[in-house]
């Protein structure tokens, strides 16, 4: 059975062009950055290379801004603690909305309960969408970090952050974006898009996991994370991890030259697939934007059936897919993305996330449109909710 | 995460349907989780002799639905009154911890079927699931 990987929402594949950039660095090339010798310098001088690519995969002016972290939670944890506790003495106040990634919304509810700051957690419309007006209404006195995602992990949707920044700049408040899941899919430009700080992964767009990155525009106000050495112009200490650091390098090279191959095809895609499980299956609806959404996210919610159901007879078919199904995770609620679109409960409960990747194939969308509409059909005869 | 049992029963489940001259029906759900599961019973001379299901869950509520109906059938009502969620999940080769409160409510179900078919009134406070039937039909 040729299994069908549609998850890449959750990681992809390392690309083989970028794994041979990286393996001479775990043996010939294997010095430390911050040693001396010549060993320790080719490792410099990788690290100077690939922050380069980075830069300019993002619009950055000057390669010093970008942070190498472990990944997109680490640079979300570095951007707003770091920016609350530099401004702290100015103001406690953050602005977010209340369908960000958990490594933006756990940490604002750790400043919250033990630092003493305020979050306003912003509403979204039934499309995922945040209101730039609400942004600026939120806006007060004291507050000190705007905090929006640039692309929606689940359902996909894609924030008007450029406008979003301008209103953080006229207000002169930091303005961070999580744009883990836009990176390497979508343009990307720090500075049509008024941030100060950018958190990306490289494990989203084919480099290996266990590397990220934070931009930091120059004259940001952000407290030192870790302290230990002078790594990263002292602002991130511990050994870098130089084949990590090439292979995020080599996927921004990538990225920036195949991007639009890449969401053209990622697109047509996503809309061959969308149009297909709704002209095959019947009380279904699209979650997230229908047009401003990434490139190869499709999250729909099923009714009558459950999440984790449709995993497991997807997967028991060899296709890969996630859920915001409460029962797929740890906690017994589910999605809170799904909830914050105005879901009920059971809705949210029956929903479907296949995120394409650049290795997926028409094929792969045939097939999972060959076998959801059975694994539907099959849900629903068991289900007591369902009358045909 | 689950028994290869659990597998087994989620793929291949036992007595799903309804049955239309039931001398006994319950329905449990779990407001949290969101799992419902409908009971659906036949008694002849005090020994169940059909079970039938239908569920809306995860895994784990389709295989521990499944799994309860096997035990059912054959017992006496006295017996099957006896039966336990965790019986159930046993019967399975047991279920991960989370999934014992949201999901296994299989025994719960038979038990409110039979009290049913005996004219036992039974407490609905667990049926408070209704709440988030919505009225977004799409």
């Amino acid at each position: 059975m040729k299994r069908v990987y549609m998850d890449n929402g959750a990681t992809t594949p390392t690309d083989p062009e970028i794994l041979e950039a990286m393996k001479p660095y775990f043996t010939d090339i294997f010095g430390n950055a911050s040693s001396f010798h010549s060993f320790g310098r080719e490792a410099r001088n990788a690290i100077t290379e690939a922050r380069d690519s980075v830069a300019k995969l993002i619009g950055a002016d000057d390669s010093r801004e970008i942070v190498f972290t472990s990944g997109g939670t680490e640079s979300d944890n570095y951007a707003i603690k770091g920016v609350a506790e530099a401004l702290e003495k100015k103001g406690k106040h953050i602005i977010t909305s209340s369908i960000e990634h958990h490594a933006v919304l756990h940490t604002c509810q750790y400043l919250e309960k033990k630092k003493g700051f305020e979050v306003t957690y912003l509403a979204v419309d039934e499309d995922g969408m945040v209101n730039p007006q609400d942004v600026k209404d939120a806006i007060k006195e004291d507050t000190i970090l705007i905090t929006i995602m640039m692309a929606n992990n689940e359902v996909g949707t894609i924030q008007p952050i450029a406008e979003i920044g301008k209103i953080a700049k006229e207000a002169g408040v930091t303005f961070h974006t999580d744009a883990v899941q836009a990176v390497g899919t979508i343009p990307v430009d720090v500075n049509e898009l008024n941030v100060d700080l950018l958190s990306l992964s490289g494990h989203k767009f084919n480099a290996p996991k266990g590397i990220g990155a934070l931009y930091i525009r120059k004259g940001t106000k952000v407290a030192k994370y870790l302290h230990g050495g002078a790594q990263e112009r002292n602002r991130r200490a511990t050994t870098e991890n130089v084949p990590g650091i090439v292979g995020l390098g080599k996927a921004c090279e990538i990225a920036l030259n195949t991007m639009d191959e890449k969401s053209a095809k990622l697109t047509v895609l996503r809309d061959r697939l969308i149009s297909g499980i709704e002209e095959q299956v019947d009380y279904v609806k699209l979650n997230g934007h229908r047009t401003e959404r990434l490139p190869g996210n499709v999250n729909f919610s099923i009714r009558y059936i459950e999440g984790e159901s449709i995993l497991m007879k997807l997967d028991l078919e060899g296709i890969a897919a996630s859920s915001g199904s409460a029962c797929t995770s740890g906690s017994l609620d589910p999605s809170h993305v799904l909830l914050a679109m105005g879901l009920t409960h059971e809705v949210a409960h029956g929903s479907l996330r296949l995120t394409l990747g650049k290795y997926n194939t028409e094929e792969d969308v045939d097939r999972v449109l060959d076998v959801l509409p059975k694994v539907v059909t099959d849900l629903r005869a068991m289900s007591p909710i369902y009358n045909g | 995460m689950y028994s290869d049992k659990v597998m087994e029963h989620f793929q291949n489940p036992r007595n799903v349907g309804e049955i239309s001259d039931a001398d006994g029906v319950g329905t449990v759900g779990n407001a949290k989780c969101g799992d419902i599961m409908k009971m659906f019973i036949k008694v002849e001379d005090n020994i169940i002799t059909d079970v039938k299901f239908k569920t809306f869950g995860c895994g784990a509520a389709i295989a521990t639905s499944s799994m309860a109906t096997e035990l059912a059938v054959g017992k006496t009502v006295e017996e099957a009154l006896e039966l336990t969620n965790k019986a159930v999940a046993e019967a399975l080769d047991g279920l991960p911890p989370a999934k014992m409160h949201c999901s296994n409510l299989a025994a719960d179900a038979l038990k409110k079927a039979i009290n049913n078919y005996l004219g036992i009134e039974t407490d609905d406070s667990d049926e408070d699931h209704h709440h988030h039937h919505g009225h977004d039909e799409f």
